[in-house]
């Protein structure tokens, strides 16, 4: 009898080797082929609306047997709603993109990421990437200020944070929000530890107007709604200079948040192997490139080249997010933020 | 008597099946009404570990960060209220009592407003009335050669006044209806009398016809507060930006992550509350003094007021009110809608990019547009079925339980959509039922909340048929079923379809029950858009906008023909 259990054991143990081939970190025919039979992909992303169905695009080109299915919303929002699906047993997420780089590590803390490592991270800097393979960076980008310029002359534009309290701002000013936003929680944490919340509070004084993401306050620029932005992704402000908006980056001379926002694919993805297809994908350097040329992010891959008019990291007074000290603080800093600027 | 005109030998074929499916009935009702407001009331006296407090409550009524939402979503609804009595009695007066010209075309936008949803209204508005890129504003100021940001802006619907003025133009209609009924049901005798006797006609308005119509000016007051109450878009659109909340948006607030669900619980019963007092006050304004008795005549019989010089300022308010409400968010979305910049001049600046984008880019449209048509027509089959039957076994009085029938089908008038959405939320996320992340948890919640408006629409239907005809049947030697499918059942068919569309249109536009209760799978059109506010994609917006503007238009087209085709 016990040799029937064991070489039940046996099979089943070889079946989990086989389907961990699988799984390999390369994407092979193989892999492809086990994906396509899955049909769909189910991708949970913070990146803007447009630039995620760029990069949908690009992949249903590639592989139009697997169906991509983008659902884009702030990185905060993008927690919460996963976080009550897999309350509520609801598993429909793949591969997650957020830039409130501290989720990862909760969701790693808590077993509910699945190792992998694309071919292209195995080449990324250590500090772009978890040393146990469960998340890499996949884009990056700054929560900058920037201005209306037929509103705001560079003369007259603020140079940094403390010149928003002056005020000639009021009722001009125009912020994302923690509570939606990773890249506006991001900032938050920076600049409250670089100024203080009592910045914040004489900030909230000055008739802000209140958005969700950190794509939205660009727009909003872009429009001439408001004529200054205390912070907003710089990669709309790019994409916006370059549909010819009249808007003009600003780097705050206290300095500006640098924000990665990694992916990772879940434990229990109902669609595994669809989903380290599409994992090897996004890190690939022509997606890559296509986010840094189309989507105006930074890149951490080592082949990816950076356009010329755009100004390098290196020149930029930056201040580096550190999520594992934002981490504990997350629930304080929305409670805090609301009480101060609303919903 | 009946039983004995049964034949004895037909066996359960002839068994009248009414009473037990009665009570079938009652119960499934109970059930959908009732089990969302149990959880409701229950969560909001438990802590986390499930302990008996009211701690929920002392901080609704203490917090500043509840009683502030609190008293504004009270002063805003009573300011929508009065502005809307305030253009729409006058405009039900001359609609109803003057030679106004262009009634029926006014009639048509009034209702074209009152079928706009109000977040659609609130989106075009950011778009007109945003201080500075505002059209409405811009406009202003290119006019007055003032500059944005150094004069202060005709309108800013950031801020509690432009949402109390926004929610005004989408309630506007209901105390209009109201209003224009109350007139042309009131005899306009009195009227001539106080003409006859001198008076002029601003007199006699003011005297005579205002005090007859008061009652049902109060209760379109009720009807607006409510609805400005329960709105979730518009505040979370216009107001959320100036950092202003309302209890809707708080509510909302306490379900992001990690909802607070005993506070939201709590938080929800205070609309609930109000909801239920402020109808029973207007059953007793409105049943106290009906004025069907006072004489035979009615309104309309009576010659209109010439308005004479008067025509001038009577049309502009209509212009004015329904060019805020219709004309002027309806050219901005189109406008949006083919331009790459909302608020750039339009020059070198026209584009199909934001209808190629959500047709063929946006992977959420498909699943939106489906989730929502499945939603509608689920929703409006299923809730048609139910009022139909619910309807006729109340009406015809012909079983016990015909009263707590008619009572829970519109009961939930008094379930604001947020709270039902909290109850809902509360009692399908754990075993037995778990809806939530289904597009079940979201089609209870279409159908408990279109439950009172298919009744009252197909009641209508009912009473119209006389119960002789199916006694005939009966006699005859048919069932009750036999009866209803034979004889009742063709001759409300209009009623029927008319029902199934006016659900299937309340569905496909709501948002503020479905805003807690989806999912990425279940998301809907509505939701989608609210997403996309989120990121000021205005273009997209305005195209998603315009589609469920269009599917509602037909569809009330479709309404048109068959109620023409009863006429006939």
């Amino acid at each position: 009898m016990w040799l029937v259990r064991f070489s039940a054991l046996c099979a089943a143990l070889s079946a989990c080797v086989v389907t961990m081939e699988a799984m390999g970190q390369e994407t092979t025919p193989a892999m492809v082929a086990a994906a396509a039979k899955e049909g769909k992909v189910v991708w949970y992303t913070a990146v803007d609306v447009k630039v995620a169905e760029g990069v949908a695009k690009a992949f249903r080109a590639e592989y139009p047997n697997i169906a991509l299915e983008v659902e884009r919303s702030g990185s905060e929002r993008v927690f919460q709603r996963i976080s009550q699906e897999f309350a509520s047993g609801i598993k429909n997420v793949d591969v997650v993109n957020s830039s409130d780089a501290s989720h990862f590590l909760g969701w790693k803390q808590q077993k509910l990421l699945a190792s992998h490592t694309p071919p292209d991270v195995q080449r990324f800097a250590a500090q772009y990437k978890d040393p146990d393979g469960y998340y890499a960076v996949w884009r990056a980008s700054l929560s900058v200020m920037g201005y209306n310029t037929k509103l705001v002359t560079p003369q007259e534009a603020p140079t940094g944070y403390l010149d928003l309290l002056d005020p000639k701002w009021k009722g001009k000013l125009v912020k994302s929000h923690p509570g939606y936003s990773g890249t506006s929680l991001t900032g938050t944490y920076a600049i409250a530890k670089l100024l203080g919340w009592d910045y914040l509070e004489k900030l909230s004084k000055q008739g802000v107007q209140q958005l969700q993401s950190t794509t939205a306050s660009p727009k909003s620029i872009a429009s001439g709604e408001r004529a200054v932005m205390v912070d907003g992704n710089e990669y709309n402000m790019f994409i916006e200079i370059e549909a010819k908006s009249p808007v003009k980056i600003i780097y705050a001379k206290e300095g500006t948040p640098f924000v990665t926002s990694p992916t990772a694919i879940f434990a229990e993805a109902p669609h595994p192997n669809a989903a380290r297809v599409l994992q090897n994908f996004l890190y690939t350097a022509k997606t890559q490139q296509l986010l840094v040329n189309e989507g105006g992010l930074r890149s951490v891959h080592p082949d990816v080249k950076e356009p010329a008019d755009r100004t390098p990291l290196k020149d930029i007074k930056l201040l580096l997010d550190d999520p594992a000290g934002m981490l504990p603080q997350i629930a304080e800093i929305k409670k805090r933020y609301t009480a101060l600027f609303g919903n | 008597m009946e039983a004995s005109l049964r034949k004895p030998d037909a066996g359960w074929r002839s068994f009248d099946w009414t009473a037990p499916f009665s009570a079938a009935m009652v119960l499934l009702l109970a059930v959908l009404v009732l089990l969302p407001l149990f959880w409701l009331a229950l969560t909001s006296v438990q802590d986390d570990a499930k302990i008996f407090t009211l701690a929920h409550y002392r901080q609704l009524f203490v917090d500043p960060a509840f009683v502030r939402p609190l008293w504004t979503t009270l002063w805003t609804s009573a300011a929508v209220g009065l502005g809307c009595i305030i253009a729409a009695a006058p405009m039900a007066w001359l609609v109803s009592r003057t030679d106004l010209p262009g009634k029926r075309w006014w009639r048509i936008l009034i209702l074209a407003s009152f079928v706009t949803p109000p977040f659609i209204g609130a989106f075009a508005w950011v778009l007109l009335g945003g201080p500075n890129a505002g059209l409405v504003n811009q406009a202003y100021y290119a006019l007055f050669g003032l500059k944005p940001f150094e004069s202060a802006s005709l309108i800013n619907v950031f801020s509690a006044w432009g949402m109390v003025f926004v929610m005004a133009l989408y309630t506007f209609p209901y105390v209009f209806t109201f209003a224009a009924n109350a007139l042309d049901a009131i005899p306009s005798d009195l009227e001539e009398a106080s003409a006859i006797l001198g008076a002029p006609a601003w007199r006699t308005a003011l005297h005579v016809t205002l005090p007859l119509a008061l009652p049902a000016l109060l209760g379109g007051f009720i009807v607006a507060f409510l609805q400005s109450m329960t709105l979730f878009g518009t505040p979370a659109i216009l107001a959320l930006p100036a950092g202003v909340d309302t209890m809707t948006t708080k509510i909302w607030g306490l379900f992001q992550f990690p909802p607070q669900l005993g506070l939201a619980a709590a938080a929800s019963l205070p609309l609930l509350v109000i909801t239920v007092a402020l109808l029973r006050a207007q059953a007793a304004i409105m049943g106290r003094r009906g004025y069907s008795v006072i004489g035979g005549k009615s309104g309309s019989a009576g010659k209109p007021i010439r308005l004479g010089g008067w025509k001038v300022p009577a049309v502009a308010l209509f212009v004015v009110v329904l060019g805020c409400s219709i004309a002027l968010p309806y050219g901005v979305l189109m406008r949006t809608a083919f331009v790459r910049n909302w608020s750039a001049p339009l020059e070198g600046n026209l584009s199909l990019e934001h209808w190629r984008f959500v047709f063929f880019e946006f992977s959420q449209t498909q699943l939106a547009l489906k989730n929502t048509f499945v939603l509608g027509v689920t929703a409006a089959t299923a809730g048609t079925i139910l009022v139909t039957l619910i309807g006729y076994l109340s009406l015809r009085k012909l079983v016990w339980g015909h009263r707590y029938l008619a009572f829970l089908a519109t009961a939930p008038v008094a379930i604001p959509g947020i709270v039902l959405a909290v109850g809902l939320f509360l009692a399908y996320t754990h075993p037995p039922l778990v809806l939530y992340g289904t597009l079940s948890i979201i089609f209870l919640a279409y159908v408990t909340k279109e439950l009172p408006v298919g009744y009252q629409q197909i009641a209508s239907s009912l009473r119209a048929v006389h119960p002789e005809l199916e006694d005939a049947s009966r006699i005859l030697g048919g069932t009750r079923l036999r009866a209803l499918l034979d004889i009742t059942t063709p001759l409300i068919r209009n009623g029927v379809i008319a029902t199934w569309i006016f659900i299937f249109i309340g569905s496909i536009r709501e948002l503020s029950a479905t805003i807690l209760l989806f999912t990425a799978r279940t998301k809907t059109i509505s939701v989608t858009m609210f997403d996309l506010r989120e990121s000021n994609d205005w273009g997209p917006i305005a195209v998603l906008s315009i589609t469920m503007l269009a599917i509602t238009f037909v569809m009330i087209a479709i309404i048109h023909r068959f109620t023409d085709a009863r006429l006939k």
